[in-house]
């Protein structure tokens, strides 16, 4: 693999014209679906190359989504985090700040890509899947915005914990349906959205919500939020004139990760991508598929997955209803066995840790998502130099999970 | 390729072939079911492999998955249903249906190896579509096991000559753009579809997706090579679980009778 990885001109130009990213990737559907992923590519390949459909989703993102998004420099948390570190040592810490984005993450970026889509290709009805609900309410947004209907699936787990944005999408005028099959979460919402698509292939288009599913979907959602690594490094050489020395984001499906990492990936820069590890990777309590899972296939392509010996899909936990999703995006996949990206994992109770740490150094509450990438971050800036930079992707602000968190510190609300 | 199936589809009357979930209720229940399929007069039988998400199915063969799963079904316990019944039933044709991830947890040629050694004559994958063939196809077609591939109303004329390329068995014709079990086509989009399928392959069509009744059976046999039947046989399993063998050798029998004389009631 390492002499693999030392021969490669680049890994910007992944997946093959298959789809396939090295073993991971490709097109695992039901052949009624294939021919709809097939023409999906081919429109996606022509909008790609169309001035007029790039300068409407540049155009929307600025005046729609708010982009471009400040990049920070987390001033008091970097000397917070120095208090515990070596002389000479405790980097510097940076943040880009999507959690300020229309609707509080990154999830938007890639719903503005994918309706313009939809509607180049003549489609009029939406379905997508929600975990936390944050996917569904961008894309009960989008849909609101274009006029277009739209129906949400959500595990029926997850519309009990999540009321407020199970609100938010109705009052955005979305259909919430519950999904009672499995354990009622977000594999299974995927589920149904799979099973809604295939009975209605002529007039739907089916928003996934992370980079992962059949190609073109791990490829074009990875490509609508590489606006958060093209602007972060555009913005890191305007404002001192040089590049972040590490990367970090969290990782569920992975398409914030990716959408920072992307536009760096031939840089010399290094990346560390940071998965749920829910009670502890020694039990079965977690949602770390590249970490703790092997590779398999599940929801249209092949890809790290938390599984039984048979092949059976086990279910993940975490904290975060984001991170709760038993794969990952196969482009991570690709970059975990090529070793160009680097991955761990951390627990609920760290990610507390570091939501309330944020909270106090820089009056922002994070979502509870990036706060796994914050615990990262605070775990490994003690070791880096003074003059060193960390950039981590702050994805999503915390308003949706003050519930959660109250919970876990006992606190009536 | 495997003369079992090949030998199922007589020229003068339909093939009925019958889709069961393996362990549903429970392992041990599984082999009176399958020999009440055979009892009934079933010619290929479709043992069902369980998946925790089984997303081409309805609600029905999702429920029965989730009842194998929850008995304690391994892949060990499906292979050695499927051996038991190659000793019982020397001449009937078997074929595994399910989802690439069990069948591909342990590597394809483990996987075609155990099948092959089980007397399997075929692997009906719902999501290995042809372009990614290379995950299976390959290991299954070096121990003669035929690889069934589905046709399905968005498999256009275009599309065709790549869905048959490297198939064997049978084809399995997908009437409905949807999942398992729920609605049927209208009849004469069915007979388009079959005229279509049979001039561009030697293979027999067999028809499938929401067939229920004797009616709906011989409808199909008229102009197909085989009739699928799904759901409504796991419905039964459902109602009568353990003692489901007795009203599916009925039910098996209803549909047989029907697609016996299919062809002679019309050309009288």
């Amino acid at each position: 693999m390492t002499n693999t990885a030392t021969q490669l001109n680049s890994y910007r130009n992944q997946p093959d014209a298959q789809g396939h990213f090295g073993q991971f990737g490709g097109r695992y559907v039901a052949e009624t679906l294939m021919p709809l992923v097939l023409d999906l590519e081919k429109h996606y390949r022509a909008a790609k190359a169309d001035p007029t459909f790039q300068a409407q989703f540049d155009d929307l993102l600025e005046h729609y989504v708010g982009r471009p998004s400040p990049l920070y420099y987390a001033e008091r948390l970097t000397e917070e985090l120095r208090k515990d570190a070596p002389a000479g040592k405790g980097a510097q810490v940076w943040f880009k700040r999507d959690e300020l984005n229309h609707t509080g993450a990154h999830k938007i970026n890639n719903c503005i890509g994918q309706i313009l889509l939809a509607m180049r290709m003549g489609k009029t009805r939406i379905i997508a899947e929600t975990g936390a609900g944050q996917h569904g309410v961008a894309t009960a947004t989008v849909c609101a915005r274009f006029g277009l209907p739209c129906v949400i699936y959500m595990g029926a787990t997850d519309v009990a914990r999540q009321q407020p944005n199970v609100f938010r999408m109705k009052l955005l005028g979305a259909e919430v349906v519950p999904v009672t099959s499995g354990a009622a979460t977000l594999k299974d919402a995927m589920n149904e959205g799979l099973r809604d698509w295939v009975a209605n292939v002529h007039d739907t288009f089916y928003i996934i919500g992370t980079a992962a599913g059949p190609h073109p979907y791990p490829e074009l959602v990875r490509d609508f939020q590489s606006v958060i690594g093209k602007e972060a490094r555009a913005q890191m050489l305007s404002r001192i004139n040089r590049l972040p020395d590490l990367l970090v984001a969290a990782i569920g499906g992975g398409s914030n990760a990716l959408g920072l990492f992307h536009p760096f990936l031939d840089d010399e820069v290094k990346m560390l991508g940071v998965e749920a590890a829910g009670y502890g990777l020694d039990g079965d309590q977690h949602a770390a598929s590249l970490l703790g899972g092997f590779p398999g296939i599940l929801h249209g392509n092949k890809t790290y997955l938390l599984q039984d010996e048979d092949g059976q899909i086990t279910e993940g936990h975490s904290i975060s209803a984001g991170l709760d999703y038993p794969g990952i995006g196969p482009e991570h996949a690709w970059l975990k066995d090529m070793g160009r990206v680097e991955y761990t994992a951390i627990t609920d109770d760290e990610a507390l840790d570091a939501f309330q740490l944020l909270c106090r150094t820089e009056g922002i509450i994070p979502a509870l998502e990036p706060a796994h990438a914050i615990a990262a971050v605070a775990k490994i800036a003690k070791d880096m130099d003074r003059d060193q930079i960390i950039l981590a992707n702050l994805c999503g602000r915390g308003d949706k999970d003050i519930f959660t968190v109250a919970e876990k510190l006992g606190v009536e609300m | 390729m495997s003369a079992r199936l090949s030998s199922a589809f007589p020229a003068d009357r339909a093939a009925l072939v019958c889709f069961v979930t393996a362990g549903d209720p429970t392992p041990a229940a599984t082999p009176a079911i399958l020999d009440a399929l055979v009892e009934g007069g079933a010619d290929v039988i479709e043992l069902g492999m369980p998946f925790t998400d089984p997303m081409a199915d309805g609600p029905a063969i999702q429920a029965a998955n989730l009842r194998s799963l929850a008995a304690g079904t391994k892949t060990a316990d499906i292979l050695q249903i499927a051996t038991d019944f190659r000793s019982h039933h020397p001449d009937v044709p078997l074929v595994l249906m399910g989802y690439a991830n069990p069948m591909t947890r342990r590597g394809p040629e483990w996987f075609a190896d155990a099948a092959a050694a089980a007397g399997v004559d075929g692997v009906i994958c719902v999501d290995i579509p042809v372009e990614e063939d290379a995950a299976l196809g390959p290991a299954l077609r070096a121990k003669g096991i035929a690889p069934i591939r589905l046709a399905t109303p968005t498999t256009d004329a275009a599309r065709l000559p790549a869905v048959l390329d490297g198939a064997g068995g049978f084809l399995y014709y997908v009437s409905v753009a949807g999942i398992t079990g729920k609605q049927q086509a209208v009849q004469a989009s069915i007979e388009e579809a079959v005229t279509r399928l049979k001039a561009s392959t030697d293979l027999p069509v067999a028809v499938g997706f929401g067939v229920r009744t004797p009616e709906q059976a011989a409808a199909i046999a008229r102009v197909a090579d085989g009739v699928v039947v799904g759901s409504a046989i796991v419905d039964i399993v459902a109602e009568h679980g353990a003692a489901a063998a007795g009203p599916v050798r009925d039910y098996i029998r209803s549909l047989s009778d029907a697609i016996a004389t299919a062809r002679a009631t019309t050309n009288a």
